[in-house]
């Protein structure tokens, strides 16, 4: 193991209250009052939610984009444990922490979303499962998994409070959370995918196609990178680290590696199945589809060269790029490309929005307080 | 360090169990279901309906549903569509001078929207904890309030935009026709099909249905024919009227591996909003996938026993603890 001659992860310390966790905390305020009022007077309240879209922006972006952005644990922990990359074993923690925010996130805010959330235990009870019900693995899967992730992370909380016994005994098993936490993953994100399957003719021909759960997964992982390229910068900055660019540099090539064999089954998909004159059509979802397929592409260009790779703000970039790019596949096909006839329209209202705001807010403040208490980021001898 | 062999071996053990998996797909390809031999239905016929909306109210009442307002002084319930309170629809289709009925150019006609009632339904195949069902006789597709979670996937999966949910509630349900399968057990039968004047809208089995689509598909365009009312097999209420001008295609007899509500019409049926679906239901396709990948869980429990064994010889045992103490 490579991981030995690595510092050890230690709280970065330092005030809690500042201008970024107070704004967090008033925009996690301001959607407190926001669910008050869906919970009391139902979701067309506070949501432009309609029949032709039953699904916006609350199970778009906090669910189906929020888990793929939270992919960057299961990305590393797959690099350092599965691949046996040692070297990388640093990001694990800080990695698995905002995938664990994430997940976790995404796992509350389905429950805003359901119309009739008292029942959602049913998802899990025989009798009413519904095994043929993609939704149903999607569910399944992503609970286990953040139970996964809160006991792989748990001997970060053991350390913090002196619990050697309870953290030997997780560490004894954690082999085998790790491959759980490998396998959780790779199928409900590519569930994620299989969602749209269903919907038929109604998904635009540029996103409908049956490999759906292979694309979904390519980018899930390939955005697991991304995400952690994006925080390892934007953790360095704020808390004026060093930046990690020794790991991150290599771990950008695998990155790449993914997301050529995803462009490669994306483009050859869309070409076989003949929909490409489609992106050619004077249409918003064909804007809409070089808008995202150039943020997939633009990486290669920009980060492609080693020398590029050693360079930490196009690494951020490339970063940031592919983040949007996974996010605008997934907003693509659910909601630009979702047709279900005429007369329907959908734009998130002010307070819908403040619900996704006020959730990305829980995880800022959330990695805040716990890498400043918690020993997650490896420990800097540098000042701060 | 071989930590690049391990890499490899790493992908390979990965790619041995995806390969595994993908293997058994054949054995576990899912056709599209065919309708249930005495499955219940309707067959709507366009040239015979006179848009009296007769059956909206009619609706209205054997639901309990509330009336719905488009109008300015809000006396009459005018709803524009399906919705959560709304569960049956006659829709106008309008062209240019609106000269004649059941013409495309420069005519009109009407359109009756409601559950087709699938043989194969995506919001079946879709609910995570079975409010969708299908009846395996009647094949009628009802929804139970008490098992749904509100998730509306069904709402996202129908092609026909038929469930649909009431956002003005906390407390809000599906909404969607259920061919009246409350009234049976008085001797009754669908109110739209009951009050229908015309037999624009008849109740039946639907292979009863589909012979009397067929036969009305056969007659000649004016000429006086009989035409019956309320159900195939039940008492005779039939009457003569000169034979509509049929486009030769009864609506639901193969789309998505056909529908138990069938429709007759003289405009295209795109035209007047009913979907160009293929043979194949998108259900069939969505549950290959799902059973390709997850089938039994031989292939979850193959790539986990994958990854287990190359976590175990990864990872030590105190892997963190051994790090903390040693650098803390």
């Amino acid at each position: 193991m490579a991981d030995h001659q690595h510092a050890a992860p230690a709280p970065v310390g330092g005030n809690l209250l500042n201008t970024t966790t107070l704004v967090a905390g008033l925009l996690i305020a301001i959607m407190v009052a926001v669910l008050l009022v869906r919970f009391v007077f139902g979701l067309g309240a506070v949501t432009n939610l309609n029949d032709g879209y039953p699904w916006g922006i609350w199970v778009v972006v906090d669910v189906v984009i929020g888990s793929a952005f939270a992919c960057g644990g299961f990305s590393v922990a797959m690099l350092v444990y599965i691949f046996n990359r040692g070297e990388y074993h640093p990001l694990v923690r800080p990695a698995l922490l905002a995938s664990l925010f994430g997940y976790t996130l995404a796992g509350i805010g389905v429950i805003f979303d359901l119309g009739r959330w008292w029942n959602f235990w049913h998802i899990f009870t025989p009798g009413y499962a519904n095994p043929n019900s993609v939704m149903f693995e999607v569910a399944v899967c992503i609970t286990l998994y953040i139970i996964v992730m809160w006991l792989e992370f748990s001997p970060t909380f053991f350390e913090k409070f002196g619990m050697t016994d309870a953290k030997r005994k997780v560490s004894k098993v954690l082999f085998a959370l790790i491959a759980l936490g490998t396998v959780l993953p790779m199928m409900h994100q590519s569930s994620l995918g299989t969602l749209l399957v269903v919907m038929g003719v109604q998904i635009h021909p540029l996103w409908a196609t049956p490999l759906q759960p292979l694309l979904y997964l390519l980018t899930a992982i390939t955005m697991g990178y991304a995400v952690v390229l994006f925080e390892s910068c934007l953790a360095s900055s704020a808390y004026r680290r060093k930046i990690e660019t020794h790991m991150l540099t290599p771990m950008a090539k695998v990155m790449l590696g993914f997301l050529v064999a995803y462009l490669v089954v994306r483009l050859g998909d869309v070409v076989v199945r003949g929909a490409l004159p489609r992106a050619f059509a004077v249409s918003l979802e064909a804007l809409m589809f070089w808008i995202e397929t150039a943020c997939f592409i633009a990486p290669l260009f920009l980060i492609g060269k080693e020398s590029d790779r050693r360079n930490p703000a196009k690494l951020f970039l490339a970063g940031v790029l592919l983040m949007l790019a996974g996010a605008l596949l997934r907003l693509n096909g659910f909601l630009i490309g979702y047709e279900t006839g005429d007369g329907f329209k959908y734009f998130p209202a002010l307070p819908e929005l403040m619900v996704t705001v006020g959730m990305f807010a829980v995880e800022v403040l959330g990695y805040i307080v716990i890498t400043r208490r918690f020993p997650v980021l490896p420990r800097e001898e540098a000042t701060h | 360090m071989s930590t690049r062999r391990d890499f490899l071996k790493g992908v390979l053990a990965g790619g041995a169990a995806v390969t595994a998996g993908a293997v058994t797909e054949p054995a576990i390809a899912r056709e599209t279901k065919k309708r249930p031999p005495d499955g219940l239905g309707l067959l709507y016929d366009a040239t015979l309906c006179v848009g009296c909306k007769a059956c909206v109210a009619a609706c209205k009442e054997a639901n309990q549903n509330p009336p719905e307002f488009s109008t300015v002084d809000k006396l009459w319930d005018t709803p524009l569509d399906t919705s959560g309170y709304t569960f049956n629809i006659i829709k106008m289709y309008r062209n240019g001078t609106m000269d004649a009925k059941d013409q495309e150019t420069n005519g009109y006609a009407f359109m009756k929207v409601s559950c087709m009632h699938c043989a194969d339904p995506s919001c079946v195949s879709a609910c995570p904890v079975s409010a969708m069902t299908k009846d395996p006789v009647t094949g009628i597709v009802s929804y139970s309030a008490d098992a749904c979670i509100g998730c509306r996937y069904c709402v996202a999966a129908c092609p026909f935009g038929i469930p649909k949910y009431q956002y003005d509630s906390p407390t809000g349900k599906i909404g969607k026709c259920e061919l009246c399968r409350h009234r049976y057990k008085d001797g009754h039968y669908s109110a739209c099909a009951e009050v229908c004047p015309t037999g624009a809208t008849l109740y039946g089995k639907t292979s009863e249905l589909l012979a009397e689509a067929k036969r009305r598909l056969a007659m000649k365009p004016g000429e006086l024919n009989r035409f019956p009312r309320g159900k195939v097999g039940g008492p005779d209420q039939s009457y003569e009227t000169p034979a509509g001008k049929y486009l030769q295609h009864v609506y639901g007899e193969k789309e998505y591996g056909g529908t138990q509500v069938l429709k007759l019409s003289g405009v295209t049926f795109e035209k007047v909003g009913m979907p160009n679906l293929p043979e194949d239901a998108a259900a069939a396709l969505s549950e290959t996938i799902q059973h390709t990948l997850y089938g039994n869980l031989i292939m979850p429990f193959a790539v986990l026993g994958a990854m287990t064994y190359v976590a175990k010889r990864n990872v030590k045992p105190d892997d963190d603890a051994q790090s903390g103490k040693e650098e803390g």
